[in-house]
């Protein structure tokens, strides 16, 4: 989490210098859902998520050097500089992405979880998004199937309060919108997202369901946004209080975890002190790799728009000799 | 040779493909139980159960998002539309989510996949159930877009496109579901991006795609009569389109009709008139025509319907007018 936190503050400073352009969401303030969720994974389970990615990747396990590189559109990013901030990929992590239209990838998850049922497997499927997708059509369809199929998927709503600007009671007809899952009969929970290991706690529910009985869930994770929506975005002044933002603010998801270890009696400010050096390190190394990786080529530009091969050699060769 | 349906050329390839690779399984809106909404998986559901022919809700964007999360983790699916009216509501999932995943991953997750189901025009279907979306989709870099015209395209088409690892749009027709054809008994697959021609002349070069190939034979068949031959050019993919064959052509007949069942603005027609003047300019006798639907939605009275249609008196027509011929 103190990761994730020093390597956003370093990417908004990115941001500042113009070495990361576009689009450029951050995370900070909702560190503790995406590390907490992800902890409780296995390797070869699954993670979707939407476009406010960084910390999920970084949770996930890509390295800070890649996905560094990736923001600054470098040829050693996970995506090869072509994704961007919004679309972080990374093969040997089951990360599928980092996805930008709102709701979209929701779907997607279901397809994840159908494969795996497909193949009778019990992994499960992990898929993050904010809690203004649950108006999207997309994330309804998604949820119907996923229950009506008995698929093992985790559904995150990370409810930060705003979609960009617009506030959850200007958006939702309810605002309790775990029970959404009411219409598809499918388990949910309230969950306090700025709690590390109640986070870990609800999704290790949710994943024993998935894996032994190929149950669905719909998680409602309530934290807050100590950023913009996006780097262009302010952080208070428009459509919330400098008041409101600084009282969430008195629950930041690192202070309560040190809180919770210093209480545990295994931690102190000395532990603190080195580690936040050691994360300091790693971020800055994360830079420097990134600004010292190569910009993709000019021929990379052509590449990746479709594959040159087929589902196996005998096709290919019938193909290539008609 | 075996002569069958186009309908039944389909329902062969998925079988075949079905039976040859278990990753390949069906989804769709009425595929199982009730056996296609056009009898095209018609025994599938049967042979192969519930969980590789899957009846959907009416879900359009959901469960193409579903194929494409099947497919990033290297299942093939093949997802049918009942009509690509009905995949409108999907078009995020075809053209942000598969059309796009391979190249924003910088390579890590291809999309094995294939859209498919009729496309265009039927009878008195009227504004909403009666449009060609080839143009729309063959826009997208990252998709391959296929339109077969006859039974034995369709199933080697088909083929080839379940065995691709890129998405690929295949586009059937609800009025090619009964159209005949030889179709041979042994495997074969018709590759993708090849044009065929698929009748021969010297005066004039028809292009056509899908259902236009028949109209373009019929004017071919007719026009033979009065002594007019004709270079029948059936694209069959039209993303990548095969320019060569296209290009070749025009420089023998050095005049070319463009037909297609879309609308006129920014149709294919467009993109193969522009192929045309740049690879074949010094060899034009004529400018380029296109037949096209007329540029309203779909009417449904039936004399207005007909003449919203391009059909083959119209091409005749632009045939003569490119001869500078009196029809």
């Amino acid at each position: 989490m103190l990761l994730q936190r020093r390597f956003e503050e370093k990417v908004a400073e990115a941001y500042a210098l113009g070495k990361i352009g576009g689009f450029c969401h951050l995370y900070i303030g909702q560190e503790a859902v995406g590390t907490g969720a992800i902890s409780v994974l296995r390797d070869d389970d699954y993670v979707v998520t939407s476009y406010r990615d960084h910390g999920q990747a970084l949770a996930r396990g890509i390295t800070p050097r890649a996905v560094m590189a990736e923001l600054f559109g470098r040829s050693d990013g996970c995506s090869k500089g072509k994704g961007g901030s919004m679309h972080l990929f990374d093969r040997n992590t089951n990360f599928l992405g980092g996805h930008g239209i709102v709701g979209g990838h929701i779907p997607l998850a279901t397809g994840v979880a159908f494969a795996i049922k497909y193949r009778g497997g019990d992994q499960v499927c992990l898929c993050f998004f904010g809690e203004a997708a649950v108006n999207n059509g997309a994330f309804h369809e998604a949820l119907n199937m996923a229950a009506l199929w008995k698929l093992p998927v985790i559904y995150v709503i990370e409810n930060n309060r705003y979609g960009m600007g617009t506030a959850l009671e200007r958006a939702s007809a309810i605002n309790d919108i775990a029970e959404r899952a009411c219409s598809y009969d499918m388990p949910n929970e309230v969950v306090d997202g700025q709690d590390v290991f109640v986070v870990r706690e609800a999704i290790a529910r949710a994943v024993t369901r998935a894996r032994k009985e190929h149950t669905p869930t719909l998680l409602e994770m309530r934290t807050y946004r100590f950023m913009g929506h996006s780097m262009s975005d302010a952080v208070s002044g428009t459509y919330r209080t400098k008041e409101e933002l600084e009282e969430h603010m008195k629950r930041d998801p690192i202070e309560v975890l040190r809180g919770q270890m210093e209480e545990m009696g295994d931690w102190n400010d000395e532990n603190m002190t080195t580690l936040d050096n050691e994360v300091r390190e790693v971020v800055e190394d994360s830079w420097n790799f990134a600004d010292n990786s190569p910009e993709p080529s000019i021929e990379a530009l052509h590449e990746n728009v479709l594959v040159d091969t087929t589902s196996d050699a005998e096709a290919s060769a019938a193909v290539a000799g008609d | 040779m075996p002569v069958i349906t186009y309908r039944d050329a389909l329902n062969q390839a998925l079988r075949e493909e079905m039976q040859r690779d278990d990753r390949v399984f069906l989804m769709g809106e009425e595929v199982g139980v009730y056996q296609g909404a056009y009898k095209v998986s018609k025994g599938l559901l049967q042979e192969f159960g519930e969980m590789r022919v899957v009846d959907t809700p009416i879900t359009e964007l959901g469960f193409a998002g579903v194929g494409v999360g099947a497919a990033m983790v290297g299942l093939r699916p093949i997802v049918e539309f009942m009509t690509w009216n009905f995949a409108l509501l999907a078009l995020d999932q075809v053209v942000n989510a598969a059309a796009k995943m391979l190249y924003m991953s910088g390579g890590q997750y291809p999309m094995p996949m294939v859209f498919r189901g009729p496309n265009g025009a039927a009878l008195q279907l009227s504004a909403q159930h009666s449009q060609a979306w080839e143009s729309w989709l063959a826009h997208i870099p990252g998709l391959k877009v296929l339109a077969p015209g006859t039974p034995y395209d369709a199933k080697g088409l088909l083929k080839s496109a379940i065995r691709d690892d890129n998405p690929v749009v295949f586009l059937e027709g609800e009025m090619l579901y009964n159209t005949k054809g030889e179709v041979p008994e042994e495997d074969y697959l018709v590759p993708i991006g090849k044009a065929e021609l698929k009748r021969e002349g010297e005066h004039c070069t028809i292009v056509s795609h899908g259902k236009m190939v028949l109209v373009a034979m019929q004017v071919a068949d007719q026009l033979a009569k009065e002594g007019i031959t004709i270079d029948v050019v059936d694209l069959r993919t039209i993303r990548p389109m095969d320019v060569d064959t296209v290009v070749t052509s025009v420089r023998k007949t050095n005049r070319a009709v463009v037909v297609e069942e879309g609308w006129e603005f920014c149709g294919v027609g467009a993109q193969v008139a522009d192929y045309i003047q740049r690879e074949c300019f010094d060899d034009l006798d004529a400018p380029v025509l296109r037949v096209h639907q007329a540029d309203v939605p779909m009417p449904y009275a039936k004399a207005i319907e007909k003449a919203a249609k391009p059909d083959v008196r119209k091409t005749i027509d632009a045939v003569k007018r490119v001869m500078y011929l009196e029809s």
